[in-house]
């Protein structure tokens, strides 16, 4: 079975006994799957909402979880509720789009390509970035939202996201530079 | 709110859940609108006078028989929709050979009748309000089968509807059988019949607005 629903699933399993501890490692884990599973599927114009659709999601698992049948599998179970929230948005903003019959693979496929350990890598390098940088690079590098919007929705002006970028990208080539010095 | 503070809250208060959640609520939801129709029953229409002799009767048994399989079908259609994955196509396969049967005995009945009874078989003396009773039985029980859902995790909210709006049905004409003197199979098999099918269509179509989530 993969590794991904193997874990996921234990962990559900501790939290429906309760397990506040297992609870929050996967809420946090879910709230990053789902974040690339909604702004995969959303248009550009409405990209922003994909926050607000993983809160939803996040929501319902919680309120609903007494319908997830621990003998079946976990991911397929949280796929159909991401799913149904997606459509249910377009349904509400009158988006006419189909949504592709997708599988729950999708909302975890990520995990099991290379691209997954290239993401791990860079997610590591981030860590070593000050918070505050760290999301702005995380938003406009790597979700691709431009410098306006995040100057938007995080509320600085635009000089100060693009310092902060600046200053993270700074420390990572500094990470970067460092490691590369280790190995010789 | 940020996602960090709504994963705080959540797991603030998590509790434990218990495997049989949904069972109960299913058992709570339909167990006191089934109350609220069988009292509607009893109050508004009353027990048909002759309970007791009825209980002898063989047209009696078949009845409840008819009726309570198709309830307890709907009623587990209701429990299997209300997951995100649930599919009723087990508990309609059942209703449907269900109903066949009945309109093949019914058929069979009405084969070995003179023909000039047939009208008197399949209008019965209640004809007039038989299928609005059942109808109107089946409102609480309506309600109740999308409180049970609302507080789950349908995602097929048409079918979900439909399938509340069948076990409200079938729920409720079990209860009216109590009341209704009828006994001839044509006439159950289609004005009961009817009585199921409406409020099956009555949840499919409110199904999309009321059970949104």
């Amino acid at each position: 079975m993969n590794p991904v629903e193997t874990r996921l699933k234990e962990l559900m399993l501790a939290s429906l006994d309760g397990d506040a501890r297992s609870y929050g490692i996967l809420l946090n884990d879910l709230a990053r799957h789902l974040r690339f599973y909604f702004l995969r599927r959303l248009s550009d114009a409405h990209k922003g909402d994909a926050d607000d659709l993983v809160q939803e999601t996040l929501m319902s698992l919680h309120t609903r979880r007494a319908t997830y049948e621990t003998d079946r599998p976990f991911t397929a179970w949280l796929h159909a509720i991401a799913r149904y929230k997606l459509i249910d948005h377009f349904r509400r903003n009158r988006i006419r789009v189909t949504v592709p019959l997708d599988d729950a693979e999708d909302l975890f496929a990520v995990d099991q390509s290379d691209a997954a350990a290239d993401r791990m890598d860079v997610e590591r390098l981030l860590q070593s970035v000050p918070e505050k940088s760290r999301d702005l690079i995380y938003r406009t590098k790597i979700e691709g939202q431009s410098i306006a919007e995040v100057a938007q929705s995080t509320g600085l002006s635009e000089a100060s996201v693009k310092v902060g970028i600046h200053r993270g990208i700074k420390a990572i080539a500094a990470k970067l530079k460092g490691r590369a010095d280790d190995d010789r | 709110m940020t996602t960090d503070d709504l994963i705080a809250r959540l797991t603030g208060e998590l509790k434990p859940v218990s495997r049989l959640a949904v069972f109960w609520r299913v058992v709570i939801g339909l167990g006191i609108s089934l109350v609220v129709s069988s009292a509607m029953m009893y109050f508004w229409l009353g027990m048909r006078p002759d309970m007791m002799t009825a209980a002898g009767t063989m047209m009696f048994w078949t009845k409840f028989a008819y009726t309570l399989i198709l309830a307890v079908a709907g009623t587990w259609a209701v429990k299997r929709i209300a997951y995100p994955l649930g599919s009723i196509r087990v508990s309609l396969a059942v209703m449907a050979a269900t109903i066949v049967v009945m309109i093949v005995l019914a058929m069979a009945k009405l084969a070995m009748t003179p023909p000039d009874q047939h009208m008197a078989m399949m209008t019965g003396h209640t004809v007039a309000v038989c299928t609005r009773n059942i109808v109107l039985l089946s409102l609480p029980l309506l309600v109740g089968a999308f409180w049970v859902l609302r507080g789950l995790a349908p995602t097929r909210l048409t079918v979900a509807g439909a399938a509340a709006g069948l076990a409200a049905g079938a729920i409720a004409s079990l209860v009216y059988s109590f009341h209704c003197d009828e006994s001839a199979m044509p006439f159950i098999a289609v004005w009961y019949t009817l009585g199921i099918l409406i409020p099956g269509l009555i949840g499919a179509i409110a199904g999309r607005f009321v059970l949104r989530w």
